[in-house]
């Protein structure tokens, strides 16, 4: 019952916003159901429910770290909603807050689903509710932009339900009566049939890797981050792209389980590598730094593919990297959704010197590039040295190098525009402006836990994430 | 496997082979709209016992894909009052011979899989294949919204097909919320060509470029 509520009190209460007239007690609905669903998600991390419907949704090792992953972020990013909405009264806002209430569930429904078919329904669910939201500022660009998502979405996701079917009928062949819970395909994973199940998860990759935004599959991401409100684009970059990596570890674990963990860790390696390559080379002299951040995103799901890829401990800093960039990304779309507010412009060319204007914000955003480029002592840099140690004890040193050398271009294309925006000259008459203090608290606290993460990393969450990689890699 | 169900496939295939050739919309959407039919009756026939939950499905399926999905499409085009070419980037001929090519491809294809004995010498996956080849192929050489459109809808029935050669494995949820989750998403973009219409002037997707590098 706790399981489904955790899906369904979003749904519901999001149902329930569009009824509420104050497009202030809206926004406010937004936080309190993020609370709600917080509370619910200690309780059933901590003492882990019996599964609902028939086995179909269930938390195991791997759904328990996304799920505190997704729902912890969502808290804190929640906060930030009402002054967002607040400094905009002129737009609407009951079908993005309904809209923005009720992905907390899809998202949830999606980590929590142990049936193949029903995982599906989560994630397309889940983009279908995130469009209103990237069509918020109604503007040609925004509407350009939400187009692309749920069209380039649509079809990944397409790819997605095809490779389920592959999937479904590698366990078929066998004459194995399969009930498509992932239980049950880990379990006859040796009796799948190879070639169906090749094919399932070729299928898989590039679908869910749509949706986590891989190259070459990662065309949608600029336009979509660069026009969606700065919150959307915290929420998109972190817990989306989360479920979709959950999404993806179910099939990884599945090849695992058929003795295919080699061909699957070749997929990723390439992919990921692919992915921080590209990103690199349009994150150098970026003219629009929404878009910089969309490269970011980009990036970073191309490390957690790579430690993917990698494998062992690999898996382990992936999933740290997971924890991590959802926190980073929070601090630097909520910074940048502050700077778009303040200058109107989301180009490098207007917005320079924002240090002197916005210091609060500029600050964050500068502290946020150096968490997320990895930099010591913020987490990203501890989970970036455990994936490429893990590839120099893999032996993959020829990766490792170029992992750690497309990093550094990484950085150094970054920081340029990143100090230009925040250090660089301001125009004649600039003043400093007062800042709403709930758009700040909201990121600071995602660099608090990214900084705590880099120090410390506590027992439990440490042996939570070995779970999870053991769990994903067949290791008992 | 009743015997309408080859003739169902073949017809398919058929309306996949119009579709690229056609230059017309209001016929290319007419095409789909038979193709959701044929899928409709094929959900019904694979199954030897007709239960309830199969025949929500496949009315389901008709409904969805044959009736209002056309009428949405069509009423999408009569309010943007667009030319009614289908523009193709490239020529309808070269596009109507990869399909062809992609058809054989599928029945090759196939055949390299391992079959269970009820799929062997059945067209059920070389007809998935062939349809979702040709969606791919619509969606990537259309220049009109609304094209693109159609072709997701064609590369949803590929895939539907498939569906049916594991009729016993897929439960009646996922099969109804997969064809929830296809209105509407159709919905919402064909509420979004609707605004597209209004801002840009015209519904052809080359016009969505102005997010770029």
């Amino acid at each position: 019952m706790l399981l489904l509520a955790l899906i369904l009190i979003p749904v519901a209460l999001g149902a329930g916003a569009l009824l509420v007239p104050s497009p202030r007690a809206r926004a406010w609905l937004v936080p309190a159901s993020a609370v709600v669903h917080a509370a619910l998600t200690v309780i059933v991390v901590l003492a882990p429910p019996v599964a609902s419907l028939d086995g179909w949704v269930a938390v195991g090792p791997l759904g328990r770290v996304c799920l505190a992953i997704v729902s912890g972020q969502y808290l804190v990013c929640s906060f930030y909603v009402p002054a967002y909405l607040a400094a905009r009264p002129e737009r609407p806002n009951r079908i993005f807050c309904a809209a923005l209430i009720a992905l907390n569930g899809t998202m949830a429904l999606v980590v929590l689903s142990h049936h193949l078919g029903l995982m599906w329904v989560g994630i397309e669910t889940s983009t279908l509710a995130t469009a209103p939201l990237v069509y918020f500022h109604r503007t040609p660009q925004s509407l350009e932009a939400t187009w692309k998502y749920l069209l380039i979405g649509s079809v990944g996701i397409a790819f997605a339900l095809f490779g389920s079917f592959f999937l479904a009928s590698a366990a078929l062949h066998n004459g194995l009566h399969t009930s498509l819970r992932f239980e049950d395909l880990v379990r006859d994973g040796s009796r799948l049939s190879k070639p169906w199940l090749h094919a399932a998860f070729v299928l898989l990759l590039v679908g869910y890797g749509t949706k986590i935004g891989l190259a070459p599959m990662h065309t949608w991401k600029p336009d979509v981050y660069g026009e969606a409100p700065g919150i959307v684009g915290a929420l998109l970059a972190g817990g989306l792209t989360t479920c979709a990596f959950c999404a993806l570890l179910r099939f990884v674990q599945i090849m695992n389980a058929a003795g295919d963990g080699g061909l699957a860790r070749t997929f990723l390696l390439a992919f990921g590598l692919i992915s921080i390559g590209v990103a690199a080379a349009f994150m150098i002299r970026q003219r629009d730094y929404k878009r910089m951040l969309a490269y970011s995103s980009v990036e970073h799901m191309g490390i957690i593919a790579f430690g993917l890829g990698i494998g062992g401990l690999g898996t382990y800093g992936a999933l740290l990297h997971m924890l991590n960039n959802v926190f980073g990304k929070g601090v630097l779309f909520m910074a940048a959704g502050n700077l778009h507010r303040t200058y109107g412009s989301k180009l490098v060319a207007d917005v320079t010197g924002a240090i002197h204007r916005v210091p609060a914000t500029a600050s964050l955003f500068l502290a946020g590039f150096f968490a997320i480029t990895g930099s010591p002592p913020f987490g990203l840099f501890l989970s970036e040295l455990i994936i490429v140690r893990a590839a120099f004890r893999a032996g993959q040193y020829w990766a490792a190098g170029l992992f750690l050398g497309l990093l550094a271009v990484v950085f150094i294309g970054m920081g340029g525009v990143v100090v230009r925006v925040v250090q660089g000259p301001a125009p004649a008459g600039t003043t400093r402006e007062r800042e709403a203090t709930l758009t700040l608290v909201p990121a600071a606290c995602c660099l608090a836990i990214v900084l705590v993460l880099g120090l410390y990393v506590p027992g439990w969450l440490d042996s939570a994430l070995h779970a999870a990689a053991s769990f994903v890699e067949m290791r008992s | 496997m009743s015997a309408v169900f080859d003739p169902l496939l073949v017809t398919v295939l058929l309306v996949n082979l119009y579709v690229l050739g056609a230059s017309r919309l209001r016929g290319v959407i007419g095409a789909t709209a038979i193709q959701g039919v044929c899928l409709g009756i094929l959900a019904i026939s694979a199954h030897a016992d007709v239960t309830v939950e199969v025949v929500v499905v496949a009315l389901a399926a008709i409904a969805i894909k044959a009736v209002v999905i056309p009428r949405l499409l069509t009423k999408a085009m009569r309010d943007a009052a667009i030319v009614r070419d289908v523009e193709p980037l490239i020529g309808l001929l070269p596009s109507l011979v990869i399909g062809a090519l992609g058809t054989v491809f599928s029945v090759i294809f196939a055949q390299t899989l391992p079959l269970t004995p009820e799929l062997t010498g059945s067209l059920i996956l070389p007809s998935s294949f062939a349809t979702v080849i040709t969606g791919c192929i619509v969606l990537t050489t259309r220049r009109k919204a609304i094209t693109q459109v159609v072709g997701y809808l064609i590369l949803e029935n590929g895939i539907f097909i498939m569906g049916l050669a594991l009729l016993d494995v897929l439960p009646f949820l996922v099969e109804i919320g997969v064809l929830l989750d296809l209105f509407v998403a159709i919905f919402v973009m064909g509420i979004i060509i609707n605004h597209v219409s209004r801002d840009f002037g015209s519904i052809d997707a080359a016009e969505l470029h102005e997010l770029k590098e």
